[in-house]
């Protein structure tokens, strides 16, 4: 062996694979990344995100630490010892891998992210404020029932980008009271808001990256999703399926606001009866 | 001869002569190999796949029929004709095997010749049975079960159609005698084939009848 | 060496059934297509990090993807969707896949050719109209597809709704439907060859483990390919027949009604998903499989854990055609089908654990021999490693709702399907190059590859899963749009700045690849000191590889397990087993009886 050049190799390799190492790890630690949460299950979501980051991220350096101590062992040249493992040796020195991936990986599933899944997608609470909104190329169509707290029906046939973007079925007397709006959602602070999401055309994916709500759009069925937001603010709502050429513009907001605000708005929109 | 496929089978310099006449592997020969040769091999993952994309339809046929718009049509008769007809063309590939083995090697062609007749009538069949819905106008986009009857029947078809060149190609190797009663390996797998669709478009029935 | 007279040159060459030939020519189709689809993620990447920038020199080239010089928002959605089509399908899986296994396949399990030769050069002739097809789709009117690799319907379905899903739509199932013919028939040939072509001796738990990946991945690609096929019928009738299997009622496009009824586009995800988790196993495995043998020769010792090894690629392939749901957790399937979907999920964590382990275990006291191909053997263990544990965080379904669709899962995929399967690639040839070209590559302009290749692309993957962490949607032709996501953007640039390298450091590895094709040192019979059976064939091997070939009397990878710990004893060469296993002569019992125990590659006889 050319021992020189190869430990000079064997150095860089030290080098390039502690550099990917400290690179993920230091890269986590530098920043605030995610934005500040505004749900209440967010904080739940976060708790599962870190989790793996400290699991996975230890068995990360572990892996890389074993890998960098092995190059740098075994790749500068040396004395040969016998390389033979038995079988038993192997299986036995396989277990506590896998059993540590094991609870790493189906507690951070069952354990810890089961209860954030079942937030998402668990009951329905009473107090919930229902909107429906409905997504097409490529705005989001915002409707509130009004003072009647009824929703009218929609008629694919009646939809009129410029004065019914919804669909509104003039025939149905409940949706004449109907607030509809485009491309911004008014939600009163920690009070559970139900989105009913529909789609007029293709898919679509309803996500507000503070809220950790990420919800596919199916046309053809009616999806749902349920969030608590706990911060009043104004946040941005995302696109996050591809849906066409100006998928990248369907930006739409979310603007939280304290409930006598929200109920102020409220009474505005329907000419301020109720 | 070629050690590597299993007695009888078609030896692989028929389609690659650019082996040279010598067999592709060392395996097997004299020290007597136990693995079933290439081609029911082949044979077996062919039936494989195509076994995965009728799985597949039918996944997709069991969810679509939930659908608000599912209105059965009614099938014309001549599809359980059809079936009847696959049937018996399978019955009598197995009499063109049985034929081999009893050492009647005249009178293989002749069972096989008809089994493969009657795999046209089956295809001509369901020409028909295309032909009588749509005189019924029930078109492609007319119903979802309609939508299904003819991609099935179509994509089946396609199959029958790969099944009927194999019975062909052995029908030719029969005719200039190439099999005898301890080698007929070719006919075996070309009916397995044959078996296999026949049966899937029973299955097929079934399932666009009955379910 | 083969006793006939030489065949005529478009016999050798083009249509060639010889397997080295076919898959050179797969391997160099593959690298046809990578500069296609290289090029397509340079605009990407310019779109992406300068959105909206003019490109005068684009606008003359390009017209009608660039108006006035400036990307249209629809044909970046073309550049992403081939972008991804082509590299998953037409270059990973016919390079690494179609090129590499039926390179080496033959050889690694001494038969003379695959056992169907014909259907094989067939199966060639099949993918080349497929690569012009998808080619060709950029030309016609409204541009290639744009639907995503994904084509979910209705968009792909809906020409009304993307200009890309019209004729471009369609050219790309066209050519996917060949490609799938394709590579069904590769995979039969590559499951026949392997199961019943091997040589005396040859039983399972002697074969080289990159031959047990492609055995996997051949099963893989036989059941999981026919639901695409279906979903891909369906989409064409529903495009083209006016049925509606995808496509449910009330659909409004553009102001009109359309008369579809009743179908669901969640249906066309799970048979797309069915195929589509597989199909990351089968381009993944041989890339592992690559790397073990590369690792075993190059580190001068038996793999750690063969068995083991085997165990854990067979639960991996048995799990991988349960878990496509969770590329769905977010579609508003049942939260317990999604649950279980992801306690599926994340158990594939656990074979992969062994995996992983006894690829870095087989570096326990090696001698480390730091060729290039060496080097890229090495970077696949880190990225499947890096790649892999980002996977728990898209396989938890609670963490998933953030990060799906985000540039977390696009930097986690070309961990996966990018770089571990292109190092795959490279460490292949690498060092199987000699015994394609009887010549060596270049190992100067080799390392300067690797060097020039790892260090960018591990700095851009690694940052897009930051990116996405802080909640940066894929497929999003001006990043700026969304303001949450500004402070991130100029990592942006960076990572393309190391892109760029990264492309550089391609043109390197064909300056390379093309000079020592011809001008490269000449390679032995064995210049490695490999000891599986394509070490004992002539460098170049010639047609039919053997006139007699060689019988296995153990198992692949018997480095330095005799008592000295020193030399290596080839698979070929008779004797006692070193590493204990009983012998096997040519008038021995036949491989596979039940009867005949399997021998242990490394097993426990400690000699001294």
């Amino acid at each position: 062996m050319n021992s020189r050049k190869q430990t000079l190799e064997a150095v860089a390799l030290v080098v390039l694979f502690g550099g990917i190492m400290i690179l993920t790890f230091a890269g986590f630690a530098m920043r605030d990344w995610m934005p500040p949460a505004a749900s209440r299950h967010a904080e739940g979501m976060d708790g599962m995100i870190r989790y793996l980051l400290w699991t996975t991220g230890a068995v990360f350096v572990i892996g890389h630490g074993v890998l960098i101590r092995f190059i740098w062992k075994f790749g500068r040249g040396g004395e040969a010892e016998s390389p033979v493992t038995s079988a038993r040796a192997e299986r036995l020195w396989s277990i506590a891998p896998v059993v540590a991936m094991a609870l790493i990986s189906e507690v951070g599933v069952l354990v810890i992210g089961l209860p954030v899944w079942d937030e998402v997608y668990g009951e329905v609470p009473e107090d919930a404020l229902i909107v429906d909104v409905a997504a097409r190329q490529f705005e989001w169509i915002v409707r509130y029932p009004g003072p009647d707290g009824a929703f009218g029906r929609t008629d694919p046939a009646q939809i009129n980008g410029q004065t019914n973007p919804t669909g509104l079925d003039a025939s149905d007397a409940s949706g004449a009271d109907d607030i509809v709006e485009r491309n911004v959602i008014r939600l009163p602070v920690d009070r559970p808001a139900y989105l009913r999401l529909r789609s007029h055309d293709v898919l679509h994916s309803f996500s507000v990256a503070a809220f950790r709500v990420k919800q596919d759009i199916i046309p053809g069925l009616i999806g749902s999703t349920q969030f608590v937001p706990i911060e009043v603010g104004t946040y941005e709502i995302g696109c996050a399926e591809l849906c066409g050429l100006a998928h990248y513009r369907m930006r739409g907001t979310v603007i939280v606001m304290s409930q006598q605000e929200f109920d102020a708005w409220l009474r505005e929109q329907s000419g301020g009866a109720a | 001869m070629s050690g590597l496929a299993s007695p009888g089978a078609v030896p692989l310099e028929s389609f690659s002569p650019s082996t040279g006449g010598r067999s592709l592997s060392s395996n097997g020969g004299p020290h007597g190999d136990v693995r079933p040769g290439p081609y029911p091999m082949g044979l077996m993952a062919i039936l494989a796949t195509v076994a995965m994309l009728f799985a597949a339809f039918t996944a997709a046929l069991l969810v679509r029929r939930t659908g608000a718009d599912w209105t059965p049509v009614e099938l014309p008769v001549i599809v359980w004709i059809n079936a009847v007809v696959i049937v018996a063309s399978s019955v009598l590939v197995e009499f063109s095997k049985r034929a081999l083995r009893d050492g009647d090697g005249a009178h293989a062609p002749v069972w096989l010749t008809m089994g493969s007749v009657f795999g046209v009538f089956f295809l001509v069949g369901q020409l028909v049975a295309w032909r009588a819905l749509i005189a019924q106008g029930v078109l492609l986009p007319t119903s979802p079960h309609a939508a299904f009857f003819y991609m099935l029947s179509a994509v089946h078809g396609a199959h029958v159609l790969g099944g009927l060149g194999a019975l062909t190609w052995t029908l030719n190797r029969a005719f200039k005698g190439a099999y005898t009663a301890s080698s007929h390996a070719g006919l075996d797998h070309a009916a397995i084939y044959w078996h296999f669709v026949g049966t899937v478009w029973i299955y097929l029935l079934i399932l666009l009848s009955v379910v | 060496m083969s006793a006939h007279a030489p065949l005529p040159f478009w016999r050798r060459y083009i249509f060639s059934t010889d397997h080295k030939v076919i898959g050179l020519q797969y391997i160099f189709t593959a690298a046809a297509m990578a500069v296609v689809a290289v090029t397509l993620s340079v605009l990407i990447r310019f779109q992406m990090t300068w959105p909206g920038t003019q490109y005068p020199i684009m606008g003359t080239l390009l017209p009608n993807a660039y108006e006035g010089g400036v990307l249209k928002p629809e044909s970046y959605l073309s550049l992403v969707t081939m972008h991804g089509t082509i590299m998953v399908f037409f270059v990973i899986s016919i390079g690494l896949v179609s090129g590499m296994g039926n390179f080496i396949i033959p050889l690694q399990v001494g038969a003379r050719d695959m056992a169907y030769p014909f259907l094989n050069m067939l199966s060639y002739w099949t993918i080349v109209p497929a690569c012009l097809i998808m080619i060709g789709s950029f030309l016609v009117e409204g541009g290639a597809a744009a639907g995503g690799w994904t084509s979910y319907p209705p968009l792909s379905a809906l020409p009304e709704a993307l200009p890309g899903s019209g004729m471009g739509q369609t050219l790309w199932l066209l050519g996917m439907a060949l490609f799938i013919v394709s590579f069904t028939m590769g995979s039969l040939n590559f499951l026949v060859t392997i199961l019943n072509l091997r040589t005396k001796g040859m039983s399972m738990m002697r074969m080289p483990l990159t031959i047990w990946t492609f055995l996997i991945s051949s099963i893989l690609g036989i059941l999981a390919f026919p639901p695409l096929t279906a979903a891909a019928i369906m989409l064409l009738l529903d495009r083209h027949g006016g049925t509606s299997f995808f496509l449910p009622s009330g659909l409004v496009v553009g102001g009109n009604v359309l008369a579809y009824e009743g179908g669901t586009p969640l249906l066309f995800q799970h048979l797309f998903w069915f195929l589509g988790h597989p199909e990351v196993y089968v381009l993944l495995l041989p890339a592992l499989g690559i790397a073990f043998d590369v690792v075993a020769t190059f580190g001068r010792r038996p793999v750690f854990g063969y068995r083991t090894t085997v165990w854990s690629l067979l639960i991996v392939a048995v799990l991988s055609m349960i878990v496509w749901g969770h590329h769905m957790f977010t579609s508003g399937m049942n939260p317990y089908v999604g649950e279980y979907f992801s306690v599926m999920t994340v158990m594939i964590t656990l074979p992969f654990t062994v995996i992983g382990l006894n690829l870095i275990a087989s570096l326990w006291r090696a001698e480390l021999r730091l060729t290039t191909a060496m080097l890229f053997a090495l970077g696949i263990i880190s990225a499947v490693g890096t790649g892999g544990l980002g996977g728990l965080y898209l396989g938890t379904a609670a963490s998933d709702i953030y990060f799906h669709d985000s540039v977390f899962v696009v930097g986690h995929f070309h961990f996966m399907i990018g770089v571990v399967t292109s190092f795959g690639i490279f460490a292949g040839l690498y060092y199987w190059f000699p015994k394609m070209f009887g010549r060596h590559m270049n190992e100067t302009l080799g390392k300067a590859h690797f060097w020039m290749t790892t260090a960018p692309v591990f700095y851009a993957f690694i940052m897009m899963h930051y990116i996405g962490l802080a909640g940066a949607l894929r497929r999003v032709y001006d990043p700026s749009v969304y303001e949450y996501i500004r402070p991130f953007l100029q990592m942006n640039v960076w990572i393309t700045y190391a892109l760029f390298i990264a492309v550089a450091a391609q043109m390197v590895f064909f300056v390379n690849l093309v000079y020592s094709a011809f001008r490269g040192q000449r390679a032995s019979e064995n210049p490695w000191e490999g000891a599986t059976l394509e070490w004992t064939t002539a460098s170049p091997a010639p047609h039919l590889n053997w006139d007699e070939p060689p019988t296995a009397y153990h198992g692949p990878y018997e480095y330095r397990t005799n008592a000295a710990a020193t030399g290596y004893t080839p698979q070929h060469v008779p004797g006692e087993s070193p590493s204990g296993g009983p012998p096997e002569r040519g008038s021995g019992p036949p491989p596979d009886v039940p009867a005949d125990p399997p021998s242990e590659p490394s097993m426990a006889g400690d000699p001294s």
